[in-house]
């Protein structure tokens, strides 16, 4: 990329930026009025917890963290009790209006919570900021969040069943060829080369769920994933089995990711070895697991409820910004 | 072979057998999903345009074209002829090919050409031209700090606004990419 002179300046205002520091400090006011106490953890790792689709930089002695979740696990099994983290994160390759390589994450852990006592406060603290931001000023409005089973918003944004229907029929509904009656004109056709039953239930969510979840007026909980999808969230046996997972949406935008936090150690490993060999399968390095954390398992993770929350996205849409790097000083440029 | 995030604007690239730029790209991923980039690209030789979406491990072959700076001669009314100035071949294009360039073509000037298999494809304007104004109204002295513009008829026939203050006659700089008036020549 060429350089110009003007290229040391700031890609956020000033003003932008002075906002985004108000906005950062009622965060912390938040915490500080429920008694959750702030944590720091390293961001340099000599171990992981893999993930499939999250690629870590690599560095001389390690990795540079993906999200501090593996760490503040084990101060919750080290007795540390309500945590949360405002930390940078790093995921090689992710560069777009909503994503930067590098950028800002909140995690925060409730011991004794279920994952709905979590959302319940997610929600408290997304019109927190909203509302310091002057967002119901600007002719905002607040409503109570909707909470859309994964399955269900499927069902009526993608006329699938995400559980139950083949991959064939996942297919024809990303070429818009769906057979339950629903419509749509974001057929994608060519489909990409290889893509296996999960990737074509992320293409939906991003062809037609989620530009379904953004004309709706407020917040909207998606949740109780397919097990495929579980991640380190704890999975109801059911019938049907589901992960215990939720994810936040405002203005169609990806807010938070919650869990049902995973405690039993056997079944955590089992995940992470999995997705060692789906990374091998699909071409990609297996990746050094975080033993330390396992053994934080071992000693026992209290019952507990987490989430991370992408803090850039929150404060761009609270400014009323359209992609995050405007609420960013610099945001990842190469030279 | 470009990866995933090498996928930009303007970078250039070979599907179904065509040359293709993109005019648009755009990064998708739920957090814990897949990753793909959507790209709209334009079809470098009848203009088409159209979307495709990648997944993060595959990869687009680059167009093999070469930009070459050629010299305008002339047209025919159905082909625009271009000459290489250092091996002297010639090269045709349609109305279609030359495209925007065309309101900015003015004859022994230079402009890029863009060779697909060493066929000429396309061709860029220079991203500044300077050109004489042929037809306008008379210039209102003094007048240059007012805002207002008027129409002028270019030497290739293109219309610009120019300020008030620009005569009939004059050389002006024009930014091609905008089709804004930017200075009078010197």
């Amino acid at each position: 990329m060429a350089d110009t002179p003007q290229a040391w300046r700031p890609v956020a205002t000033p003003a932008i930026l002075r906002q985004r520091a108000h906005l950062l400090h009622q965060v912390r006011n938040f915490f500080w009025q429920r008694g959750v106490m702030e944590v720091e953890t390293p961001q340099l790792l000599p171990g992981v917890a893999p993930e499939l689709h999250q690629d870590p930089i690599a560095c001389q002695c390690g990795f540079l963290s993906t999200s501090p979740e593996t760490a503040m696990k084990r101060l919750l099994a080290a007795g540390c009790g309500p945590v949360y983290q405002i930390c940078r994160s790093f995921r090689a390759g992710e560069q777009g209006v909503l994503h930067n390589p590098e950028f800002t994450i909140l995690e925060w852990y409730q011991p004794g919570w279920s994952y709905r006592d979590l959302m319940i406060e997610v929600e408290s603290l997304l019109w927190t900021v909203l509302e310091c931001a002057g967002w119901l000023a600007r002719g905002g409005k607040r409503t109570r969040a909707e909470c859309w089973h994964y399955r269900e918003a499927f069902r009526h944004f993608a006329g699938v069943d995400p559980f139950t229907d083949s991959v064939a029929l996942l297919r024809a509904a990303c070429q818009g060829k769906s057979t339950a009656g629903v419509r749509s004109e974001r057929q994608i056709d060519p489909l990409p080369e290889g893509l296996d039953r999960q990737d074509l239930l992320d293409l939906l969510l991003l062809q037609q769920v989620e530009p379904g979840l953004k004309k709706r007026s407020g917040p909207v909980f998606l949740l109780d994933f397919p097990p495929e999808a579980a991640a380190m969230a704890r999975i109801d046996p059911g019938p049907p089995a589901v992960a215990q997972r939720f994810e936040l949406y405002m203005e169609g935008v990806e807010l938070a990711n919650g869990y049902q936090e995973l405690t039993d150690p056997v079944e955590q490993q089992h995940r992470l070895l999995h997705t060692n060999q789906q990374r091998q399968q699909t071409g990609k390095q297996p990746l050094p697991i975080d033993e330390r954390f396992l053994h934080a398992l071992a000693h026992g993770l209290p019952t507990c409820a987490g989430v991370a929350v992408g803090l850039d996205r929150l404060i761009m849409l609270a400014l009323g910004a359209n992609q995050i790097q405007e609420v960013m000083a610099f945001p990842w440029d190469p030279l | 072979m470009l990866t995933h995030n090498q996928l930009r604007q303007g970078s250039r690239v070979e599907i179904d057998g065509a040359p293709w730029i993109i005019v648009a790209a755009d990064f998708v991923k739920p957090g814990k999903g897949q990753a793909f980039t959507k790209i709209k690209i334009k079809n470098l030789i009848d203009g088409r345009v159209i979307e495709r979406t990648f997944k993060s491990s595959e990869t687009v072959a680059k167009a093999d074209v070469v930009d070459s700076e050629m010299q305008y001669l002339y047209s025919d009314g159905e082909f625009w002829h271009f000459m290489d100035p250092n091996s002297c071949e010639q090269v045709a294009l349609t109305d279609i090919q030359v495209g925007d360039a065309l309101q900015w073509l003015k004859e022994q000037s230079n402009y890029q050409v863009t060779l697909w298999k060493n066929k000429a494809i396309a061709v860029v304007a220079p991203q500044f031209v300077t050109l004489t104004i042929t037809q306008c109204e008379p210039g209102v002295k003094g007048d240059t700090v007012s805002g207002a513009n008027k129409p002028a008829v270019l030497e290739t026939g293109a219309t610009v606004k120019v300020p008030l203050f620009v005569n009939e006659g004059e050389r002006i700089r024009v930014d091609t990419r905008t089709g804004e008036y930017v200075e009078r020549a010197k």
